[in-house]
């Protein structure tokens, strides 16, 4: 278990010997905090809206009511899920205005600071698979079988359709995202199942299985991410000394490469809508090689 | 045919998005036949006041619990999934907490879908369900007692439920008064229900599609008829003469 070929892919490295866990030299170099930055940041960030959302019913101050589906903030400021509005929109229902200005503004922000910020930085599933990724590198659990990734651009097409037909949002009968976020808000017992559900198939059929190849609320903000201005840029990527921690932690691993190894002239500027702008990547690297960036922003070295 | 070297990445690729498509489309199938059969409303379950018919209520609906949170008096809930309602959705039961039919209507006001129709803006007017006195065996007035709980707590009193007299064949010299609900002006929010002093409820609330029947379309009442036309439809009917005994009186209510 404690082999070094247990927690990391084979990568073709220089052949020295690899520490054990992504991030080990980076902490070396940067110490703990600094190689942890941004993933406290996005935890911050996750709990302090779990905590906007929970502060009225737990201590009664009403900043913001709802949930991630829809929520009002202030008693001024909606905002609503896109990919729920898109099935009720399919189901051949117009929203009232509440709606409506809640998804433009949800819309343009993600549109701006990257579509899927919202799975690393506000979806509270995104700890849950978090948790469940690491514990499988821990203890070097190989199994199962990961689904392909357009799984997910197929289902989020299949489940319109099935909006369509059946006039319902028939995702929200069994979304894992919105369900966990509902049992923490307004309590229910069977919803955990679902997220142990969700655990489970992570940490033990799939590797980055449920967020990274399944999640079509995942794959609608990818799609409205896609033109985002902020990016993550492998802007020092000559330093890049091929420990692969960068590869190891990142949830949509994939999405790397052309930018790091300048594959086919790509520029330095991570353009998959797919990458989530988590910045484990800028972490865990010893090198420095990433930061986060705008789109245009195409300076090397 | 000629290009052999993407052939195989070509291939390679095509059976993934088979796959992926094959597996995300039966998924889709998968959930959208669960939905329908997770989309029955049990009778116990009575949506907030301006819900859609239940259909386009599911439709409409992104669950976000707007409407429970802006409920005075936490009678609205969200369904947990090991509930009976349709995961998510707001809903009551009448027997635990009924609505108390606030005249600004919060829950409407705060749907921001529309799946609680802001149209309605009379509490009077909202048809959450449809009262029903399902036991006329328990029922207290049925039994010839002067309960009247239900017709009293009704917020709708004297139009939403009258109390009907009738001889009481028992005792055959008491009167019965009958509580008696009127669709025309019941709202559903479940008074009655929850006051019940019964162990359990003879008066209950149903969603309206179970509580309600229907005329077929092309029915007549000829005595609307007659007053809309101001007269008899098919003119003057011939007056036969009674055959009878020549001495026995005539049952009452019989013409001469």
């Amino acid at each position: 278990m404690n082999a070094p070929g247990a927690v990391r892919p084979a990568s073709g490295a220089t052949g020295k010997s690899m520490p054990l866990q992504p991030g080990h030299e980076a902490i070396a170099s940067k110490g703990w905090l600094g190689a942890h930055k941004w993933l406290i940041a996005r935890r911050l960030v996750q709990f302090t809206v779990l905590g906007l959302f929970l502060a009225g019913p737990w201590a009664g101050i009403w900043i913001v009511k709802g949930n991630l589906s829809s929520s009002l903030t202030l008693g001024v400021l909606p905002l609503t899920d896109p990919f729920v509005l898109l099935q009720s929109l399919a189901a051949r229902h117009w929203p009232a205005a509440a709606a409506l200005t809640g998804v433009v503004i949800v819309m343009l922000f993600y549109a701006l600071v990257g579509g899927r910020a919202y799975c690393s930085w506000v979806c509270p599933v995104n700890v849950v698979t978090d948790s469940a990724a690491w514990l499988r590198r821990r203890l070097g659990i190989k199994t199962g079988k990961v689904p392909s990734s357009a799984t997910r651009w197929w289902l989020l097409g299949g489940l319109l359709l099935a909006s369509a037909a059946t006039g319902m949002t028939v995702w929200e009968f069994v979304n894992p995202v919105s369900m966990a976020h509902r049992a923490i808000i307004f309590g229910g017992s069977a919803a955990w199942l679902v997220v142990i559900a969700v655990f489970g198939y992570d940490l033990l059929v799939a590797n980055r299985g449920w967020c990274g190849h399944v999640c079509p609320m995942g794959a609608c903000y990818a799609t409205l991410g896609r033109a985002s201005l902020l990016r993550v840029s492998a802007a020092s990527r000559s330093a890049c000394n091929d420990c692969m921690d960068c590869f190891v932690v990142c949830p949509e691993p994939q999405v790397i490469r052309p930018a790091l190894k300048a594959l086919n002239g790509a520029g330095p500027i991570i353009q998959f809508p797919e990458c989530t702008n988590c910045g484990r990547c800028i972490d865990v690297c010893s090198k420095n090689v990433f930061r986060y960036a705008h789109r245009f922003d195409q300076r090397s070295a | 045919m000629s290009s052999a070297p993407s052939q195989p990445g070509r291939r390679r690729f095509l059976n993934g998005a088979a796959g992926a498509a094959g597996g995300a489309l039966l998924l889709s199938l998968g959930v959208g036949f669960t939905a329908r059969q997770a989309a029955a409303l049990p009778a116990n379950a009575l949506r907030p006041p301006g819900a859609l018919a239940e259909n386009d209520f599911l439709g409409a609906c992104i669950r976000c619990g707007l409407c429970v949170r802006d409920c005075p008096y936490d009678t609205l809930k969200l369904a947990d999934p090991a509930d009976q309602v349709a995961a998510g959705t707001p809903y009551f039961e009448a027997r635990k907490v009924a609505c108390e039919m606030c005249d600004n209507l919060p829950c409407v006001k705060a749907c921001p879908t529309g799946a609680l129709d802001h149209k309605l803006t009379d509490i009077s007017k909202a048809r959450m369900g449809l009262a029903v006195l399902v036991d006329q065996e328990t029922c207290l007035n049925f039994l010839g007692l002067r309960c009247d709980v239900c017709y009293r707590v009704c917020p709708v009193i004297d139009r939403a439920i009258t109390l009907q007299r009738r001889h009481n064949e028992r005792s055959d010299r008491h009167a019965m008064l009958i509580p008696t609900v009127h669709s025309d002006a019941c709202t559903g929010c479940g008074k009655c229900e929850k006051s019940c002093v019964l162990e359990e409820a003879a008066i209950k609330v149903f969603p309206i599609a179970l509580a309600k029947g229907m005329l077929g379309r092309h029915y007549r009442k000829g005595w609307e008829e007659e007053e809309k036309a101001g007269g008899s439809l098919i003119g003057d009917q011939t007056q036969l003469p009674a055959r009878r005994p020549e001495d026995s009186p005539l049952p009452r209510g019989v013409l001469k």
